[in-house]
């Protein structure tokens, strides 16, 4: 609970979800178009899915089912798992996923607003420990419509080129060969995923302008990710890539922007906001450097996800007239 | 000494007060060892084996206890308990008892025993001890194979030796240590709504 006063919520919740739909638009056609068409799809049937379920669990729950789905929040927690998804996952992953965010980890927390974790990510990270066999196969070029539907809907397995993305290219060739010597020369920014992350960091700040998001946060996220991948940097230049490189890799930007700001799971007060955001960025490059997973994001916000009661209690504003 | 009647002793250990999902005792062999249907059952078989009869041993000697020191003498005849299921689960189940290994052994920390003798076994007759530890023992067993059951299906698509679907490519998380502290939840969820269904009328 946030310390007092209350003023009327701006901006509304309906305005602020249709904000964060429409600045999510940039990165989703610049992905869509260098990644393929999966992820029109997947957007397609997670939306599908989350409307379907919420209802469910609202008739269940006898709340008013038409005002709530309204609002859009399940919208964009299925939009932002899409997002998260490779091209050519089977439809299933994508409706368990969709379940497990929407019943799970929103509505048997309470729904909106008492989920302690984010949705998206808690269903993220469950698909990858489940499916890590789908979930972390990413085609070199965008394969056609219809291929993509075949390999969504499971009729045929894709037989193009998969490659691994750069997080896991600079994991797998500079970090973990560091005793054999002789490396090759990082690239200065994460290729394809550079153009994707700097769509998403347009539409987020079009949201910073609007004022629809807390600017401590991408703020906190980006400074902790950039200065922890510095000290990194600068201790091994070998080895470990760029900071500019790790901000132009994987789902840095809209990590920031748009997973990290969730008005629900992130801290509350403006001290909090910079601990929780600046500690998910450096979670984050953590786990990219010395982890296992393909990206360090998720669990990186859903372990600060962890921490916010613990930081909204210690940092309280001053009550005015009152002495510290 | 009250005594105790035998449905009503059943209606606790199995339902009122199961160990598992409303004591919540006992959890950690709980949660490891519910990743198969077998598993499940054999672990949940062994320890109302310990139940009933340390149980009743304590409940024998319930007289002679020395008050000041009867925790370490619960844990000793426990111990005792387990040792022998141990070693004859070794001589007639040896392949069983490869796979579950430790856990057996392990059956003396289960805190839901120790809670038993300290809360009832120790204060009546040796048929009740002995009763109570049976159904005590069959409630942890109930939750035991319904956890273990339902991970296997949803983790690997098979039930012990049936195989239930094929080409499942298995999710995951239900095999892991998380999946086994939300399907636990899940369950005492299942648990409440029932309770709060039968006493609305």
């Amino acid at each position: 609970m946030s310390p007092g006063p209350y003023p009327r919520l701006r901006p509304r919740l309906d305005d602020l979800m249709g904000g964060v739909m429409l600045a999510l638009l940039p990165g989703g056609l610049v992905q869509g178009w260098l990644l393929g068409w999966g992820l029109l799809l997947h957007c397609l049937i997670a939306v599908l899915t989350a409307l379907v379920c919420e209802a469910l669990v609202l008739v269940i729950r006898r709340r008013p089912v038409m005002a709530t789905l309204r609002d859009g929040s399940a919208m964009v927690t299925a939009l932002l798992l899409a997002l998260c998804l490779p091209p050519l996952t089977p439809w299933w992953v994508t409706v368990t996923g969709t379940g497990l965010a929407i019943i799970l980890a929103k509505h048997l927390y309470g729904g909106l607003g008492y989920n302690i974790f984010n949705p998206a990510m808690v269903a993220y990270a469950m698909l990858l420990v489940s499916f890590p066999g789908v979930m972390t196969v990413w085609p070199e070029t965008p394969a056609s419509l219809v291929e993509t539907g075949n390999c969504i809907l499971g009729l045929s397995s894709f037989d193009g080129t998969t490659g691994a993305t750069p997080l896991d290219a600079v994991k797998t060739q500079w970090i973990q060969v560091s005793e054999s010597g002789e490396t090759p020369r990082h690239p200065p920014l994460a290729p394809v995923w550079a153009w994707i992350n700097l769509a998403y960091g347009v539409g987020g700040l079009w949201l910073l302008a609007r004022r629809l998001i807390d600017w401590r946060i991408p703020a906190g996220f980006l400074g902790g990710l950039f200065l922890t991948s510095l000290v990194a940097y600068l201790m091994d230049p070998l080895h470990y890539p760029t900071p500019l490189f790790q901000l132009s890799a994987g789902a840095s930007l809209s990590g920031a922007f748009f997973i990290a700001t969730d008005p629900v799971t992130a801290a509350s007060t403006p001290r909090g906001r910079w601990i929780y955001a600046a500690g998910a960025g450096l979670l984050t490059a953590l786990i990219r450097l010395n982890g296992s997973w393909p990206d360090g994001v998720a669990f990186a916000i859903l372990l600060m996800n962890f921490a916010v009661p613990t930081l909204d209690h210690y940092t309280r504003p001053r009550v005015y007239g009152t002495s510290a | 000494m009250t005594t105790v009647s035998h449905q009503e002793l059943a209606a606790r250990g199995l339902w009122h007060n199961n160990q598992a999902l409303v004591a919540l005792l006992g959890l950690c062999p709980l949660l490891a060892v519910s990743n198969s249907l077998l598993n499940g059952l054999t672990l949940g078989l062994a320890t109302t084996g310990v139940m009933v009869v340390s149980g009743s041993l304590i409940a024998a000697f319930r007289d002679r206890l020395i008050a000041s020191i009867r925790l370490p003498l619960f844990v000793l005849v426990i111990a005792v308990t387990v040792s022998s299921i141990d070693l004859l689960m070794q001589a007639f189940l040896f392949e069983l008892h490869q796979t579950l290994g430790l856990f057996i052994p392990l059956i003396v920390t289960n805190c839901a025993i120790l809670g038993r003798i300290e809360a009832f076994a120790c204060r009546h007759p040796v048929r009740e001890a002995g009763l109570d530890g049976l159904y005590t023992g069959l409630g942890f067993s109930g939750v035991l194979v319904a956890l273990g059951a339902g991970r296997e299906l949803l983790g690997q698509g098979t039930l012990g030796s049936l195989t239930l679907f094929d080409g499942y490519q298995g999710f995951q998380l239900a095999m892991q240590p998380p999946g086994a502290f939300i399907a636990l939840g899940l369950l005492i969820a299942v648990r409440n709504a029932v309770v709060s269904w039968l006493r609305k009328p």
